[in-house]
């Protein structure tokens, strides 16, 4: 199987999201990166695929140069290549992300052969637009079913099983291959790079495409945090002593 | 005019659907064409809910091969009403499967699309501000598009309808042109879950995080649960850590939920965890610091270690019990 796996550069925030001063952009001088949460397990999911059944693992990503952190991190989970989609610092759009993913994959496809599988996350961790993975895999010709969180591919009979929860339930797609999937956390738990992969990680040569990218008609103007109401926390009290009043506002609040 | 695309419940129109027809009603009024609904299950009780809701016209997408819900094939037959209709715009509710279907169409009407929308107002462009981050980050943006394609975040607007009408609804049948061998996903089984206390539904959950400290460290969350009638939830911690399946997850990338009570253990709020319950009604944080965010921002805080905190309310409910 050669699958490949489209994961984002994401901040990582804490409890506030700082903005720049002009209010168009999160303000990343003083936060980390990582992979998106839903890529991470995307990126696990295909190295266990690999692992299993042969094959390789590309990881690409869409971002600024200093993107190849992500890749690097992707790589040394255990993925084998590593394509950065090369764009400025500012933020592109969902139409121009899913074009230039596109695009990428067409070229990489006419070097190496097709993809049995191509990943996404079901929605990015930042702009959150639910619709890459789907743009794309329309573009490409290739099934594609988001929120999955099971994956069983039947190389044999050229069928991939998906599942995803619904409500309290389960529902089970069927996609012909090659197919693509978009994916969230919990599929499985990723695993830490190990130092092996680290080093492996740093040595291995990224590919680097520069696409030609042409804006959507969804045009971001500014960021603004919502309005928050100002909140009194009640201390109840330290320790175990807080017990009395604690199942006071339980009981005020009807719970017991 | 305006579509808003339907989603049912047992054949009746779901508070998600109601709440974008009343949006719509606003937005068109503004716009000053018609409200129009486009669903892909006909029947009688939703056809009159969707008069009673003002809707002059609804539109059903009819084909053997829409019968079961498949990503591709919803996403094709809307895309071809729109081709056909050209509306100012297609208004859905946000869940899973509408936004999956309204990306369906977008990308094959090459249209954009604005998901988790908050507020929308017409003019060319539309402006409209969405959520981004689960809801903890606002972005106010332009749509500029032939017909416009947002999905409507849940809450924030009446779902009653502007004035209860029992109008005429003309119901026009649509089979759109489907190529039976086109690439697409297939539903083959569904299953239903356990109909018990569940995470999503619970009115009080018990959460833990960092500071449970281990999975066995969760049996004490468990027991308080269980006393009270509560679920047990956790954060991207424990969840990572391997202490709670990941189906225990609250937060952006778990589960979010908005029970009457949400008491958060050893959490200390960050924001992938605090948009998952953000909607809590009220909100008891325990947790030795007490500036961590989750304290800041709750209702009722205890400053203190959770595996010396809970025992004795555990031992409290007990015997105000008897």
């Amino acid at each position: 199987m050669n699958v490949l796996v489209c994961v984002k550069r994401v901040p990582a925030t804490g409890a506030k999201i700082p903005l720049t001063e002009d209010g168009t952009d999160v303000d990343t001088r003083h936060l980390g990166f990582t992979i998106g949460p839903h890529e991470e397990c995307a990126v696990e999911e295909a190295v266990r695929i690999v692992e299993r059944s042969g094959g390789s693992t590309t990881v690409l990503t869409v971002g600024p140069p200093e993107a190849d952190e992500q890749l690097r991190y992707a790589l040394s989970m255990g993925a084998d290549h590593g394509v950065l989609v090369e764009t400025g610092p500012g933020e592109t759009d969902a139409q121009a992300t899913a074009t230039a993913i596109t695009a990428a994959i067409r070229e990489l496809e006419s070097d190496a052969g097709r993809f049995d599988l191509i990943m996404f996350g079901t929605e990015s961790a930042d702009a959150g637009n639910y619709q890459v993975g789907i743009r794309v895999a329309h573009a490409l010709g290739r099934p594609i079913v988001g929120g999955v969180k099971g994956i069983d591919l039947d190389q044999e009979a050229g069928r991939a099983t998906f599942r995803r929860p619904v409500g309290d339930g389960v529902e089970v797609y069927q996609a012909p291959l090659p197919s693509a999937v978009a994916v969230k956390e919990g599929l499985n738990l990723p695993r830490y790079p190990s130092i092996k992969g680290r080093l492996r990680a740093k040595k291995t040569q990224l590919r680097t495409i520069r696409p030609e990218l042409a804006a959507g008609g969804l045009r971001k103007v500014r960021l603004r945090p919502p309005p928050e109401a100002e909140r009194e926390t009640v201390v109840l009290g330290r320790g175990a002593e807080a017990a009395g009043r604690v199942v006071d506002v339980l009981e005020d609040l009807g719970v017991v | 005019m305006l579509l808003t695309l339907i989603e049912t419940g047992d054949g009746a129109l779901t508070a998600a659907s109601a709440g974008a027809v009343a949006r719509a009603h606003a937005l068109a009024g503004e716009l000053g064409v018609p409200v129009a609904a486009v669903t892909f299950a006909a029947s009688e009780d939703l056809t009159s809910d969707l008069a009673k809701h003002g809707v002059g016209t609804a539109y059903v997408l009819d084909h053997e091969l829409l019968a079961e819900y498949s990503p591709e094939r919803w996403g094709e037959a809307l895309a071809a009403l729109l081709r056909q209709l050209e509306p100012a715009g297609v208004l859905a509710p946000a869940s899973d499967e509408s936004t999956e279907v309204m990306a369906q169409a977008a990308a094959r009407t090459g249209l954009p699309l604005a998901t988790n929308c908050v507020t929308v107002t017409p003019g060319e462009p539309w402006t409209l501000t969405r959520q981004r981050v689960g809801g903890v980050l606002l972005e106010d943006a332009e749509l500029h598009a032939p017909v416009k394609l947002v999905t409507l975040a849940p809450g924030g607007a009446d779902t009653t309808p502007p004035d209860p009408a029992d109008g005429e609804i003309e119901v026009v049948t649509c089979r759109p042109d489907l190529d039976e061998g086109m690439v697409h996903t297939e539903l083959v089984d569904r299953t239903a879950g356990d109909t018990g206390v569940t995470l999503a539904t619970a009115k009080v959950v018990v959460s833990g995080g960092r500071g449970v400290g281990s999975a066995e460290g969760f049996a004490t969350l468990e027991q308080l649960a269980e006393l009270i009638g509560g679920a047990v939830g956790c954060s991207r911690v424990a969840t990572n850590n391997g202490w709670r399946p990941h189906t225990n997850q609250v937060g952006l990338t778990g589960t979010k939920i908005s029970p009457d009570l949400y008491i958060a253990c050893g959490i200390s709020g960050a924001t992938q965890h605090w948009v998952g319950c953000m909607d809590a009604k009220t909100i008891l944080a325990i947790n030795t610091d007490d500036q961590a965010p989750m304290v800041t921002r709750a209702a009722y805080a205890v400053i203190g270690d959770v595996h010396e905190v809970l025992p004795a309310v555990i031992e409290e409910v007990k015997r105000r019990a008897g």
